[in-house]
């Protein structure tokens, strides 16, 4: 898999687990591939891909079954939206005024 | 765990490759082991290995020395050399020959991986290029299911599929019970892999610290006004650098610009990671 340079690679994988379970192939309460077998598909060392995985828990999208794996957790999927509609609003919004008004271009909400 | 104190070589008297190497590489990790040119990766692999006596100093293998050529110690270690020679038998026959040596090879990975790097067991080595010939070892020493395993420029001679590939099979090799140490150049190729980083310099060891004590000490990027610079290098993207870390958020690691600022700037590196 390509990274890019821009963010760590932990939250890169993060952000590729939060898209699978948002895009519904990795269902609510379903089992999600282990740390090893999600390090082994993208080619990245375990350690890093734990990292992503104990952030998703602690963020509550996750959660670990001792002794069987990680789980998507119910309600992950709404909880995912709310988390990306905020990082849009706060981070990728502003550059995209600044970006528009830069090329003098207009937008118009309709209600 | 592979531990080395105060360890010394040179090849003549004259000349000295190591000079006092104190390091420790524990299991559970993927070590990336860089240096300039001439520094003395390659020469430490093999005192690691005990295929060659250090001039002083020591090394040690779960704490036994690798001199002592003992079968505890020679049973969980493989090293792929950058270039080697290989009898010119098959693959499947050289298993064979050589995999008693392994209590835990495994021939049916082997296999898996010849597949997967798309090299051919059953031909005689010596018909084959060398990034073949390295493909069909790396497929080999996998197998072999040794806790520690040593690669000096593994990605040299591979192609560009096979890189990644490579990447997949060790991701998929180290755990608790293994390490694997890289010694090389091309960064870029195992970059994501690492997540231990060693450099070496004239004066010893530079910097050995894990990619997450790192990211927490250091800020790679793009500075902002207030930043610690230690280097910066001009790109296309702007002004790329290695700053002090203050904010507390990662930022993504360029093992690159981790180098250059270690070389250049070794002391700043060094009070940076000594202060616990």
């Amino acid at each position: 898999m390509q990274f890019s340079d821009d963010k760590p690679i932990w939250r890169q994988i993060y952000e590729l687990i939060a898209m699978r379970i948002l895009s519904g192939e990795w269902r609510e309460q379903e089992r999600i591939v282990s740390v090893r077998e999600m390090a082994q598909e993208v080619g990245v060392n375990p350690n890093t891909v734990m990292r992503s995985y104990e952030r998703l828990e602690a963020d509550g999208i996750i959660f670990n079954r001792r002794g069987i794996g990680f789980y998507v957790s119910l309600g992950a999927v709404a909880h995912i939206r709310d988390i990306e509609r905020s990082k849009f609003i706060s981070e990728e919004l502003p550059k995209l005024v600044e970006r528009l008004e830069l090329l003098g271009l207009k937008i118009e909400v309709h209600e | 765990m592979i531990t080395t104190k105060s360890l010394s070589f040179g090849y003549t008297s004259a000349q000295q490759v190591l000079n006092n190497i104190t390091l420790s590489m524990e299991r559970g990790h993927i070590h990336g082991l860089l240096g300039c040119n001439g520094i003395g990766k390659t020469t430490l692999l093999k005192l690691i290995c005990g295929i060659m006596r250090p001039r002083s100093g020591e090394v040690r293998i779960d704490g036994i020395d690798p001199m002592m050529r003992r079968k505890e110690t020679l049973s969980e270690l493989i090293i792929i050399p950058e270039e080697f020679d290989l009898p010119n038998i098959s693959l499947e026959r050289y298993a064979a020959v050589t995999a008693p040596f392994y209590p835990r090879f495994d021939r049916g990975a082997m296999l898996g991986y010849c597949e997967e790097l798309g090299v051919n067991p059953r031909v005689r080595l010596h018909s084959l290029s060398m990034g073949q010939r390295k493909k069909a070892y790396i497929a080999f020493a996998l197998a072999c299911n040794v806790s520690m395993l040593l690669l000096d420029e593994p990605t040299n001679g591979l192609d560009i599929p096979s890189k990644s590939v490579f990447r997949r099979l060790l991701a998929g090799y180290v755990d608790e019970s293994r390490m694997v140490v890289i010694s090389t150049h091309q960064v870029a190729d195992v970059e994501q892999l690492l997540d231990n980083i060693i450099i070496l310099n004239e004066q010893g060891v530079m910097l050995n610290a894990t990619t997450s004590e790192i990211c927490e000490r250091l800020k790679f990027g793009r500075t902002v006004e207030g930043d610690k610079v230690i280097y910066s290098e001009r790109t296309i993207q702007g002004d790329m650098a290695v700053s002090v870390n203050e904010s507390g958020e990662d930022s993504s690691l360029s093992i690159e610009l981790l180098f250059n600022a270690t070389v250049t700037n070794p002391h700043a590196i060094a009070a940076i990671f000594n202060q616990k």
